[in-house]
């Protein structure tokens, strides 16, 4: 037999002493700070202003993947969605669903990377709560986050706020990240060398709201891709919008993954992308100030938005020729035909 | 219908290989054609090698378009 | 990455383009037979390129499109069996059966595992050694072989855990099925590309032959699919039908013998019902008598209840080539991608689905 306390147990989430070991050993301290430490009912802070607020679930299975793990997911998905209507994120809140019997260590690993996406985002984790389901119930760790952020005066970004004329940004390559995950589950058996893109995105946003305070849309393009994701935001806005295929970039293993397993790369996930919609006037602007920004080294404006066809993208193939850029209908699932 | 792409066969070991597209690899079988030496380029379908391409063929194809395609 | 960029060089593909605009004199009508024509077709939007005169159809070369109510009924009951993994490759997943689809029955508690090849499902099996792996063996002429190599390597390995279902079907029968019914008048069809890798073009000679249509076997790039259309103009043009081959690289005109033979070894031709076209002589596969303990047929017993089919639902007129995803009335309508109601609209190759955005495409440039 194996020692037991190398696993999380039942008793791990009854509330008693084992509850509070875990707690104050293996959580509190690597997150620390003044708010959590006082370790009440509730965190207590303040703030005012234009706040934004945010929840988000993370069930990715397998939970580490090349580029993160779940922790860095949970932190760095919450930061982008704040960081998505131009809110710079501040305080959060952790709950973690842990199944019967994972091991410690792993869960150590997790709270670690979690401390550090936290560190890199510069936001604090103010309240937490721990559970363990029996075995089977769960798979291996859930992690729910929730997030509050402060948008600052005079930034009004949002979904329905895409103009004719105005210009496509893209932070970077698309499809690393679906891409790292799927690599990983059984049966395929690839060995891919494409690294989960996940990142937080907030610093990149502050740098390109100055640049141009005048950023309409802000958006993360995670599951179904940035197909889905523009169309989205050609909905909610009423325009239409036409992409530039030679524009977008990729990766070479990233298209050859693609090309193997029958998926078009708009519609792979993406952690640490971001798509900015603004005036044409500042859009060579920002993407400069972009490419600043380590994680929009690879920025590029991949096409513009247009009064004809609203709620519809429309992507200039390499060919030169056009095709209809849909949502993402059903699973992304691998094919041979 | 049968998604199948060029991949760079690396080595082999029986009837098995290792292949590689644009860095991305995968170990697939040979069993449909033994004859391919590493460095061969294969049509890759569902793991199996399912021809060798013809490198010849591939630039003289190339070259017929061109050929082709000069009046216009 | 190489022997896929040059040939989506976007010069060559102009000036082939206007070659071909340029020879096109009089109307005609070319079949591409395969889905995964169709796919290119549209991911590249060569439709827009050609000139009015040529019109394209999609075939029936979508396997899961193809594939029987009662087959895919058949293959969903499987699943349920006690102690039975099935592996499937992806694209089968949503399909509607009669009365469900794997995914549906996946979520009801089947183990399904969707698999890139044969090799996986068979590694399924060595590392489960107390359950049943059932292989979903779809696919035309260039998948079969793959299967027929992994029933030989568990032979080899002694593996009994490991069973085929074979719904596999072959190309050059329904085409002949296709032409034979006379529903449908073609000037010229553009070939398979990777099913020819294995059969080669020799098999396709009798359409020219007999009914006269030209051919030219075609790769899956852009300047593969404009080379075979610009051959079979020349060959229309010149009234002398015959088999050509635009995808050279890839296929030689008597196919991969070694592939056949491991085929020809495993399988033997049967009677197969094809969706919309009926049961079509010697287009299907079956396991061997030598292989028969490999086969799902003799070692489980299932009884799905009798195929229904979608109401409404025409795939089976179009997959034939009489009829237009437009004259379903279910089109756009019920039927969507998000709402699939026949086969036709869930696989990225079928017509349904292919329409659907061509048609949306047109829709929001016209607009
Ligand atoms: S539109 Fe839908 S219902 Fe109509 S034929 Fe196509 S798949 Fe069937």
């Amino acid at each position: 037999m194996k020692s037991t306390e190398d696993r999380i147990l039942l008793a791990h989430g009854s509330g008693g002493r084992l509850s509070h070991e875990l707690v104050q050993k293996s959580l509190v301290p690597s997150w620390s700070n003044p708010v959590l430490n006082r370790l009440d009912d509730a965190a207590v802070f303040k703030l005012s202003g234009r706040l934004a607020f945010t929840t988000d679930s993370y069930v990715v299975s397998p939970i580490f993947f090349p580029g993160g793990d779940i922790g860095k997911l949970s932190i760095c998905g919450t930061v982008n969605d704040l960081a998505m209507c131009g809110a710079q994120p501040l305080y959060f809140s952790v709950a973690l669903i842990i199944e019967e019997g994972f091991r410690l260590a792993e869960l150590e690993r997790i709270v670690t990377s979690i401390k550090e996406a936290t560190e890199e985002a510069g936001v604090e984790i103010v309240t937490g709560d721990t559970k363990v389901v029996p075995r089977g119930s769960a798979d291996k760790l859930f992690i729910n986050t929730a997030g509050v952020g402060l948008i600052p005066e005079g930034v009004d970004i949002s979904g329905s706020n895409a103009r004719p004329g105005d210009k496509i940004l893209l932070s970077g390559t698309i499809g690393e990240h679906g891409l790292a995950v799927m690599s990983q589950r059984e049966s395929l058996e690839f060995k891919i060398p494409i690294q989960s893109d996940c990142a937080p995105l907030n610093k990149l946003v502050v740098d390109m709201l100055a640049a141009s305070p005048e950023i309409h849309c802000l958006r993360d393009p995670t599951r179904g891709g940035l197909a889905t994701t523009l169309n989205e935001l050609a909905t909610q806005s009423k325009v239409g919008m036409r992409i530039d295929e030679e524009n977008i970039p990729l990766q070479e293993a990233v298209r050859a993954t693609c090309e193997l397993l029958g998926f078009d790369p708009l519609y792979v996930a993406n952690e640490g992308k971001l798509v900015a919609i603004l005036p044409p006037t500042d859009a060579e602007r920002v993407l400069n100030q972009m490419r600043q920004n380590c994680y929009g080294r690879e920025g590029a404006i991949i096409g513009e938005v247009v009064e004809q066809h609203p709620g519809r993208v429309v992507m200039r193939t390499r060919l030169g020729t056009s095709r209809l850029i849909d949502m993402l209908s059903g699973d992304l699932l691998p094919r041979i035909c | 219908m049968c998604l199948a792409i060029p991949a760079k066969v690396l080595s082999i070991e029986g009837y098995q290989a290792e292949a590689e597209i644009a860095g991305v690899t995968r170990q697939i079988s040979l069993r449909l054609t033994p004859e391919v030496k590493v460095g061969d380029w294969v049509l890759l379908h569902t793991g199996y090698a399912i021809n060798v391409i013809d490198e010849d063929a591939a630039k003289e194809t190339l070259k017929l378009l061109e050929e082709m395609c000069e009046v216009y | 990455m190489k022997f896929i960029d040059e040939y989506c060089n976007v010069e060559l593909s102009q000036r082939l383009v206007e070659r071909i605009r340029h020879k096109s004199a009089r109307e005609v009508r070319l079949m591409e037979f395969c889905g995964g024509h169709t796919h290119a077709i549209l991911r590249y939007g060569i439709r827009q390129l050609l000139p009015p005169t040529v019109e394209m159809l999609s075939g029936p070369g979508c396997p899961v499109c193809v594939t029987a109510n009662a087959d895919l009924d058949k293959a969903i009951a499987l699943s349920g069996l006690p102690g039975v993994i099935l592996a499937s490759f992806g694209d089968m997943l949503r399909i509607p059966g009669s009365y469900s689809s794997l995914q549906k029955a996946k979520a009801e508690g089947a183990d399904i595992r969707i698999v890139y090849s044969a090799m996986d499902a068979l590694r399924l099996a060595r590392e489960n050694p107390h359950r049943s792996i059932i292989f979903l063996g779809i696919g035309f002429e260039a998948t079969a072989p793959t299967i027929a190599a992994s029933i030989l390597e568990a032979e080899g390995e002694r593996i009994d855990n490991y069973y085929v279902f074979s719904i596999h079907k072959l190309c050059p029968p329904v085409i002949r099925a296709l032409l034979q019914s006379g529903e449908v008048k073609l000037d010229g069809i553009v070939c398979p590309g990777h099913v020819s890798a294995i059969i080669g073009s020799q098999p396709y000679e009798f359409i020219a032959k007999e009914y006269g249509i030209a051919c030219a076997v075609a790769g899956f790039e852009p300047l593969d699919i404009l080379l075979s259309i610009d051959m079979l103009l020349a060959q229309i043009e010149s009234g002398k039908p015959e088999v050509e081959i635009a995808y050279r690289r890839g296929v030689r005109p008597e196919g991969n013998l070694r592939a056949q033979e491991i085929m020809g070894q495993v399988f033997e031709t049967c009677p197969a019902t094809w969706r919309g076209i009926g049961e079509v002589p010697q287009s299907g596969l079956r396991l061997r008598q030598e292989y028969q303990r490999f086969d799902t047929e003799k070692a489980f017993y299932v009884d799905p209840g009798p195929p229904r089919e979608a109401r409404g639902c025409l795939c089976g007129d179009i997959l034939r080539g009489v009829k237009w995803p437009s004259d379903c009335r279910l089109f756009g309508q019920v039927c969507t991608p998000e709402h699939p109601v026949g086969p036709c609209m869930v696989s990225s190759e079928g017509s349904c689905a292919a329409y659907y955005q061509y048609q949306s495409h047109e829709a929001a440039l016209s607009k």
